[in-house]
């Protein structure tokens, strides 16, 4: 069996794109996405001052205010720059004041109140109530902080169906499989020889994810490495008794891709990889959480972000436990040897 | 008996190879004997019939593994991993059994120390058959199962498989292998079977069975004018020496016992009748000609 593990680990790193897509990849897509969502809060708005008495002045005040950028254009250009995306709001000066904007842009409602605040203040209103702002940046509340354990689920999940997939699927074509069946192998080893590989490239694939976020983005792992070491190994072994099922039957390449796709592409969508998954509407709740890669990342996210123990992640992690187990058992009943 | 849907493989046959024996299986590509091959191998239940093996049947678990213990088998279209060397391929195979040969031992055997380290994609044909042949002999087996091992390899890389045998035999071990070429089983095997649309149409030694035909020597030939006359064929097959013969669509087969009698014997009748020969071969009466004679097919052609 450790013969086995050893081959399969060789076959893997002396092919160089399936390591790429399993390791590369993840870290090239937090990178991508880590830049995009950098902040989180709203920016600066752009907005414009259309010609007309006292244009330049307001667009002066309107800049002075530090949430906005203002520029006084002609009425045409800056109508196209709204139409376009390109600005939030166009002040139109005159008495009354037009504010033209998109009234279903989220953007463009800021712009109208901040507009409209610094306008009225600068023309003398007083505020009537005494208010101070209490700013808090909750810890882990990026964007990226959300972003990595989601993208460990998606790597642990994507490198079990696909790594233990094609490689038994490819030894069935070959008929490979058939004459490991003519030697006194054990069965159950070569099936366990795939989950014990999986766990050597367990090791690297965490670090590789965990170690860039933290070092690229500061995030941070807030509850124990145990913890997460734990729960990435029970989810690696859950995921390749998934693969192990997806390729019991299936005779050829294709066949298996297709079958891939089907158990993957579902997941990514519905189990809080790249958003949160409670935008779902009320009633696919229950299913999305019975998803194996939603409660593997509800329990990764719920370690490094909220520094949670391991106790409190009962449920999420007999979710993963259980689909492992009944795959793996269906596997080896009805797993195709020839 | 082995049915695949409607199609009956394999329609009962009786086979007995004995300890020390190299017995071949000989037929036409689609004649069964793959199927054969697997069902004695255990790799293919058999819809009906027996088989024994080294005084044990197939079981599932430890009597099954323990009977695996003391077989090699090479299979017909097994590829090995392409990424992992020859040595790691060896050693991973090597793994699966209590009793074997070392790495280098095993290598040895097939002459393939130089490609240790070369990983199986680099491998040429006869090479990888020949890695293929060394992962059944890594297990020290009494008995080599080996299907088609020579099929598509060139002559040099056939006959160094032929004496890898050769050497497992002079060591005691039992052979029992497929082929297509009837020359194959001539120099390799103690016994043969031909086999045809899953059958057994003939089993003895190549000897037996050349000596069957009633003559050891074939002439071919053929006209220049294509066809040959009816009358002509029965002149012929009264002809002194001549104990059989054939028309195809390429010529004449005749089988002869005196050839220094028949050659001359036809080449005077030929030259009477005023028909020129555009072909004429003789050859020694082989396995292949006792597959004409029971078919009425040739081998090569099937």
């Amino acid at each position: 069996m450790y013969q086995l593990a050893v081959s399969r680990m060789r076959e893997f790193y002396r092919e160089p794109e399936a390591v790429f897509w399993v390791f590369g990849f993840p870290i090239v897509l937090a990178f991508a996405l880590g830049l995009a969502f950098r902040n989180t809060g709203p920016g600066n708005l752009q907005v414009c001052v259309a010609g007309g008495p006292g244009d330049s002045a307001l667009a002066a005040t309107l800049d002075s205010s530090p949430r906005l950028i203002a520029s006084g254009l002609d009425t045409a250009t800056a109508r196209l720059r709204l139409r376009t995306g390109r600005i939030a709001l166009l002040v139109i000066p005159g008495d009354p004041v037009v504010y033209r904007y998109d009234s279903t842009r989220t953007e463009s409602g800021l712009a109208r109140l901040q507009v409209d605040d610094v306008l009225q203040r600068s023309r003398g209103r007083k505020d009537l109530v005494t208010v101070r702002d209490d700013r808090a940046v909750a810890p882990g509340s990026r964007y990226i902080d959300f972003l990595i354990p989601g993208l460990l689920g998606m790597n642990l999940l994507g490198s079990g169906i696909w790594g233990v997939g094609f490689s038994v699927v490819q030894a069935r074509q070959r008929k490979l499989l058939k004459r490991y069946m003519a030697t006194p192998m054990r069965r159950s080893h070569y099936l366990l020889s795939f989950i014990l590989s999986r766990l050597v490239f367990l090791i690297v694939e965490v670090i590789a994810l965990v170690g860039f976020g933290w070092l690229l983005f500061g995030v941070a792992v807030r509850g124990s490495f145990a913890t997460l070491a734990g729960i990435t190994i029970v989810g690696s072994f859950s995921f390749a008794g998934l693969g192990l099922l997806v390729a019991s039957r299936a005779k050829t390449i294709e066949g298996v891709s297709g079958l891939m796709n089907l158990v993957m592409l579902p997941m990514w969508i519905l189990s809080g990889t790249f958003f949160s998954y409670s935008r779902f509407p009320d009633a696919m709740i229950p299913f999305v959480k019975a998803l194996p890669l939603t409660a593997l990342n509800d329990a990764l996210r719920a370690v490094m972000i909220d520094g949670a123990a391991v106790a409190t992640l009962g449920t999420p992690l007999a979710v993963v436990v259980a689909w492992g187990a009944v795959s793996f058992v269906i596997a080896l009943k009805i797993f195709r040897w020839r | 008996m082995k049915r695949f849907g409607d199609v009956v493989a394999v329609a009962g046959l009786d086979l007995t190879v004995s300890a020390g024996e190299c017995f071949g299986l000989l037929g036409p590509n689609g004649a069964g004997k793959t199927t054969t091959i697997e069902i004695l191998e255990g790799l293919t239940p058999p819809d009906s019939g027996d088989v024994e093996i080294l005084g044990m049947r197939w079981q599932d678990g430890a009597p099954g593994r323990a009977l695996r213990e003391r077989l090699g088998i090479q299979l017909q279209e097994t590829q090995l991993a392409d990424k992992l060397t020859v040595s790691e391929v060896l050693g991973l195979f090597r793994s699966f059994y209590r009793q074997s040969h070392t790495v280098e031992e095993v290598l040895a055997l097939v002459e393939l120390e130089e490609k240790r380290k070369a990983r199986v994609v680099t491998l040429s044909g006869g090479q990888k058959q020949r890695l293929a042949v060394a992962c059944a002999l890594v297990s020290k087996p009494e008995l080599l199962f080996l299907d088609e091992p020579t099929t598509g390899l060139d002559p040099q890389s056939r006959r160094q498989l032929w004496e890898i045998i050769r050497r497992f035999r002079a060591d005691g071990g039992t052979v029992l292998l497929t082929t297509h070429y009837m020359e194959e089983a001539e120099r390799l095997c103690d016994r043969v079977a031909i086999m045809d649309h899953g059958k057994i149409i003939a089993q003895g030694t190549p000897k037996e069975l050349i000596a069957s035909l009633g003559a050891d020597h074939v002439v071919d030939f053929a006209l220049t004018e294509g066809r040959i006359a009816k009358d002509l064929v029965e002149i012929l097959r009264q002809m002194g020496g001549v104990s059989a013969v054939r028309t195809g669509p390429d010529g004449v087969s005749l089988t002869v016992v005196e050839l220094h009698r028949a050659l001359p014997a036809l080449l005077a009748l030929l030259k009477e009748r005023g028909v020129e020969l555009s072909l004429l071969t003789t050859h020694h009466a082989s396995l292949d000609d006792v597959f004409v004679a029971l078919t009425g097919r040739q081998l090569r052609d099937t």
